[in-house]
């Protein structure tokens, strides 16, 4: 029940936002956010017709740029593993 | 698609969870009380990628699968007034009353319209000002801030022939609860979508008061593997403590305007849970002062006494006591083409998403 999408805003009118969904078009109210701030262009979470969060780019990024270390930290855990021949935790 | 993708990759996947195996020493259980999470631990088998110190269990996450029957009945009774429409989540209209469901009450003629959002039962409302329009709001907090604003929304247009039926709890007391309860589990896999609202400052009693951690999680395989990294790391050292994966969405101070419209329009009521019974200060009742739009207020039905499935064992599975294969009816006379309990008719559902996802490796 709480699915809720990734919508990217490509028209605001007043306190609702024309939105696509991969190639869908969707009228999705704005209100629950402060929409002033909002852009053509930003991306929302969507949820019964209302946008409940705008999305953070720099935090996504951020959490991507966790998953390349956590593949590099565990190259390097098995470097070690192999070279000590303990178990690393 | 942008902000999905990206976090379904194979390779990282894998190597996460080769880090999760490394790192994970102490038998760990861990509950998910989302629905959305679920479905996405089944669809994209996460457990399977885990080691065996690791167990996964479904809470009460499901809002169609806490809520009681009673409910269901009380609905039923009301789209068989003269000139009303009930108006639901699609979610509602297969879940079985006590002696029906809205599905087969449509079918028997009533005038039952389902609706992706609320938005759409006010233009109901508005195309047709000589009925009264019954909106049936379900849901925790991801799902209520929209009841919330269309009720101010019905006010502001003078929409007096719309009401609202409200089901909406809220997930703290049952996460408190099952700990009370004794369910043996050792951190929380916290609602993301929720915590969008809420912020994650709701959570901080958990470790404060019972030790556990709740790290907020996306729904991508990549989310759902840090979160249970996080939560591992938290075990295995010791520091239980409220963490957000899913920061591209969930802020700690969470949706101001929505909180605001919640509190505007809602108060915090006795409800009754699936497998918890009655928690106090769970449920969301409508305010006085918009007792107008509230159809528990406007409408005065009898309702059919309240009778549960014997045999289905709904309340344990949602306790994280029982899992779904446990149940002598499941995969049996309980498939989601013919479903006896709750837990098996939504599609978050734990039973359903076994169902879908597990039924061939059962």
């Amino acid at each position: 029940m709480c699915l809720s999408i990734p919508a990217k805003i490509e028209q605001i009118e007043g306190d609702m936002a024309l939105c696509t969904v991969g190639g869908a078009e969707y009228h999705a109210s704005i209100q629950m956010l402060d929409y002033e701030e909002l852009n053509v262009g930003d991306y929302v979470l969507l949820h019964t017709g209302f946008a409940i969060q705008k999305i953070s780019k720099e935090e996504a990024d951020a959490t991507l740029k966790i998953f390349n270390e956590f593949e590099k930290l565990n190259v390097s855990l098995d470097e070690e593993e192999i070279q000590t021949g303990k178990r690393i935790v | 698609m942008k902000y999905i993708d990206e976090y379904r990759d194979k390779d990282k996947v894998l190597s996460l969870a080769e880090l999760i195996r490394k790192t994970s020493v102490k038998p760990i259980r861990l509950m998910e009380v989302c629905g959305g999470h679920t479905m996405s631990i089944q669809r994209f088998g996460i457990p399977s990628l885990l080691p065996e110190t690791i167990e996964l269990v479904s809470g009460p996450g499901c809002p169609v699968c806490v809520t009681s029957r009673s409910f269901i009945d009380q609905a039923i009774a009301y789209s068989k007034l003269e000139n009303v429409i009930i108006t639901t989540y699609g979610d509602l209209i297969r879940v079985p009353g006590s002696t029906s469901t809205l599905d087969k009450e449509k079918a028997a003629g009533a005038d039952i319209r389902m609706v992706y959002s609320i938005l759409d039962a006010l233009n109901i409302a508005k195309a047709n000002k000589h009925k009264k329009v019954i909106f049936l709001g379900i849901g925790f907090e991801t799902t209520s801030p929209a009841s919330a604003a269309g009720i101010i929304k019905a006010q502001m247009a003078g929409l007096f022939n719309f009401s609202v039926f409200s089901a909406h709890k809220i997930m703290p007391p049952p996460m408190a609860a099952l700990i009370d309860e004794g369910v043996n589990i050792n951190g929380y896999i916290g609602p993301g979508h929720v915590s969008t609202i809420t912020g994650s400052h709701i959570y901080d009693f958990i470790p404060q008061k019972y030790g556990l951690g709740v790290v907020i999680s996306g729904f991508e395989p990549l989310d759902l593997l840090q979160s249970v990294y996080m939560l591992v790391k938290q075990h295995e050292t010791n520091s239980p403590k409220v963490e957000i994966q899913y920061s591209r969405v969930v802020k700690p101070e969470g949706n101001a305007k929505a909180q605001d419209m919640l509190d505007e329009v809602f108060y915090l009521r006795k409800d009754w849970w699936r497998g918890l019974g009655e928690l106090e200060a769970s449920g969301m009742g409508i305010r006085d002062k918009y007792a107008e739009f509230d159809a528990e207020k406007q409408f005065d039905v009898e309702v059919e006494p309240t009778r549960e499935d014997k045999g289905c064992i709904c309340g344990d599975i949602l306790k994280g006591l029982k899992k779904p294969s446990d149940c002598k009816l499941f995969g049996k006379a309980c498939t989601p083409a013919e479903p006896v309990g709750a837990c098996m008719v939504s599609n978050e559902g734990a039973c359903h998403a076994y169902y879908r996802y597990n039924k061939d490796s059962q």
